[in-house]
């Protein structure tokens, strides 16, 4: 006989364990699928996430892809935070990425130090223009965040595939839809020669001390934390729920601008069509594996770029399409869920009594 | 380009066919809000329901196999959903996503194989009455039975929720699951039905798409269709009869945006492709804007887990 009973208080500690829980079971569901298209599942599971970092230049590719997916999950901690559902962090990074992109192409005969930083701002400024268009929508207009948000991501995608056709395709690039490469200074400096993991990820780990030190030692932080709680004990409280929401869709937006920036001053160098391989949408997952807590969405980014790299792999050795990776993620977050329930309710396995037979 | 009658047809046509896909999966999605269920997993649903369907055309080289298995597995893959949400009590809006990331990783798996294969031909009905009959004839006939259920869809869901006793049911649970449940009705059974038969519409909107509209498989072949969908549900304001309205709207400007790229105006491609998406923001923000009129209208508990003492 089983009997579930709610929990009257939340435990810490199994709290953080089950997104272990979770992803042990991803990787057992992983093992059942890859058996079924044919795979010995062991081996195929090792191609997936023990090849991939087996060597130097693989764990700096998991940096590379953990950067803005650490950074833009970050931003959005704060939206799920207070119950704010901004998913189209892609289109933010994106638009982030055309504002940066636009500076780089603008400042392509400048040397000096002051270029990479006007580009990284501009394309923080440029997320937080494109986050605010919800925000808006949602303050003034009552307009739900998540729908806007998303088709945004579209419309981002878009506007970049015209920039990079039309008029700021490379004028010597036989019409091949990318911009120039950007020159020396606005590229992120490489930290080691041979690699490809580079200043960005400064960038990411300023942020996640900056977004602790807001979240649990600001007014705001507290105020984002009871709003996410109880509305009704924060309207109570008198806190200003139109200015809370624009703040944070402001913060996630920058975050993803600057993810996006990091992207093409980083790995890419350019603006070409397909600037971020969903690292918007991979983030919500990366933002939930993590807890929405600083520390976890670092252990959860590593995690979830592990998946990334992992379909790489799997794609040349398996011949299995590279939307396998999205299939983990999107198992990851089922079973993170699924398995919240031992957050709130007890299972107990108990004998049967003699008056019940 | 002329612009004479039968042309016009034509075009009304088109616009109905373009929008088949967005009825069927808002007229779904439409019975499960209404219970109180938020599953954002339309898109998910829908390629999900496109590559089932597609792959057992080739497979069984039968069409009425694969329309009827586009919907057992959306429903299959929406049973996902609701095993979590409402036995596992997750939060509708999280469980959604992750089904869209699952549903778009899972059809790529399953539709490796299928890249490239040509479609089958879909039977057209009445298509001499097309011919014979100008304007009426493009407009009324010449269609698969899918439209045509399509369009009938919207009226039935409407006579189902306002006018029976299990559409009555449906909409209790969805205003008040805590009233309803007092009533001696199970309300997780009623949103377990609901979620299923939401599924089995979204994944009939994927067959139309990969067996019909454009008959092959193309990964991510749905491109936020679904999610237009769910918007349709808030432009209706979860009447059935405006999803319809709405769907032929959005119809209409993904078509016009296609005849306005092939008569080469002077107006970028991307600028028109993104019409429809920022067609449904703009329309959101002229419905949202009068918070009375959408909160007489939603499902009071839409979103909201229920969870029953036992």
């Amino acid at each position: 006989m089983i009997k579930v009973e709610k929990r009257n208080d939340v435990s810490r500690s199994i709290y953080f364990l089950t997104p272990v829980l979770a992803i042990f079971l991803t990787l057992f569901g992983g093992g059942i699928i890859f058996f079924i298209l044919g795979f010995n599942p062991i081996e195929a599971l090792k191609f997936f996430f023990v090849t991939p970092i087996s060597d130097l230049y693989g764990l700096s590719e998991l940096l590379v892809k953990a950067t803005p997916l650490c950074l833009i999950a970050i931003g959005l901690s704060f939206c799920f935070k207070s119950n704010n559902w901004n998913i189209g962090a892609e289109g933010q990074l994106i638009f982030g990425g055309i504002v940066g992109g636009g500076v780089a192409l603008l400042f392509y005969n400048h040397d000096g130090f002051y270029v990479l930083p006007i580009i990284i701002l501009s394309g923080a400024f440029g997320g937080i223009l494109f986050a605010m268009i919800p925000a808006i929508l949602k303050t003034y207009f009552n307009t739900n965040e998540i729908l806007v948000s998303l088709m945004l991501v579209y419309v981002a995608k878009l506007l970049l595939d015209y920039l990079v056709v039309g008029p700021w395709s490379n004028p010597e690039g036989f019409n091949f839809p990318e911009t120039r490469q950007f020159s020396e200074s606005a590229r992120m400096p490489i930290l080691f020669d041979g690699l490809r993991i580079h200043a960005g990820i400064f960038i990411t780990l300023i942020t996640v001390f900056l977004s602790w030190l807001i979240l649990y030692k600001t007014y705001l932080g507290f105020q984002i934390k009871v709003s996410g709680l109880s509305l009704k004990t924060a309207k109570y409280a008198g806190f200003k729920g139109k200015t809370m929401i624009i703040i944070v869709f402001m913060i996630s937006g920058a975050c993803a601008g600057l993810a996006g920036v990091g992207e093409i001053t980083g790995p890419i160098g350019q603006l070409h069509r397909n600037i971020s391989p969903d690292y918007g949408f991979t983030a919500i997952i990366v933002a939930f594996l993590g807890r929405l807590n600083p520390i976890g969405i670092i252990f959860a980014s590593l995690i979830v770029a592990l998946t990334y790299l992992g379909a790489e792999t799997a794609q040349i050795f398996l011949q299995v399409p590279k939307y396998t990776g999205q299939v983990f993620q999107g198992m990851i977050l089922f079973f993170l869920l699924g398995s919240d329930y031992l957050l709130f309710f007890k299972i107990k396995f108990l004998g049967l009594k003699k008056n019940e037979l | 380009m002329s612009f004479d009658l039968n042309f016009i047809g034509i075009l009304i046509g088109a616009i109905m066919a373009s929008s088949v896909p967005l009825i069927l999966a808002a007229s779904g999605e439409l019975i499960t809000e209404r219970s109180g269920v938020l599953n954002l997993g339309v898109e998910g649903m829908m390629i999900i329901g496109a590559i089932s369907g597609f792959a057992l055309m080739v497979v069984t080289d039968n069409l009425f196999f694969a329309v009827i298995g586009s919907m057992l597995s959306g429903l299959i893959i929406s049973l996902i959903f609701g095993l979590l949400t409402q036995s596992l009590l997750t939060n509708h809006v999280a469980t959604g996503l992750a089904l869209t990331i699952f549903g778009i990783g899972m059809s790529a798996m399953i539709g490796k194989n299928f890249v490239g294969i040509p479609g089958k031909e879909f039977p057209l009905l009445f298509v001499n009455l097309k011919e014979s009959i100008p304007f009426l004839g493009p407009v009324f006939f010449g269609h698969s039975i899918i439209l045509y259920f399509a369009f009938g869809l919207p009226f039935l869901t409407n006579y189902f929720l306002k006018k029976t006793k299990t559409g009555l049911i449906i909409r209790a649970v969805g205003d008040s699951p805590t009233s309803a449940s007092n009533q001696g009705i199970n309300v997780t059974l009623v949103r377990y039905s609901c979620i299923l038969y939401g599924g089995a519409m979204c994944g009939l909107a994927g067959a139309y798409l990969s067996l019909i509209y454009t008959p092959q498989w193309i990964e991510n072949m749905t491109g936020g269709r679904g999610w237009i969908a769910l918007a349709l549900v808030v432009f209706a304001t979860w009447s059935p009869i405006k999803v319809l309205i709405g769907a032929l709207i959005f119809g209409g400007i993904t078509i016009l945006q296609l005849h306005m790229q092939a008569v080469g105006l002077r107006i970028p491609v991307q600028l028109l492709s993104a019409l429809p998406y920022i067609m449904t923001i703009i329309v959101l923000v002229v419905i949202s804007r009068d918070s009375r009129k959408i909160k007489l209208n939603t499902p009071t508990s839409l979103g909201q887990i229920f969870y029953k003492e036992k």
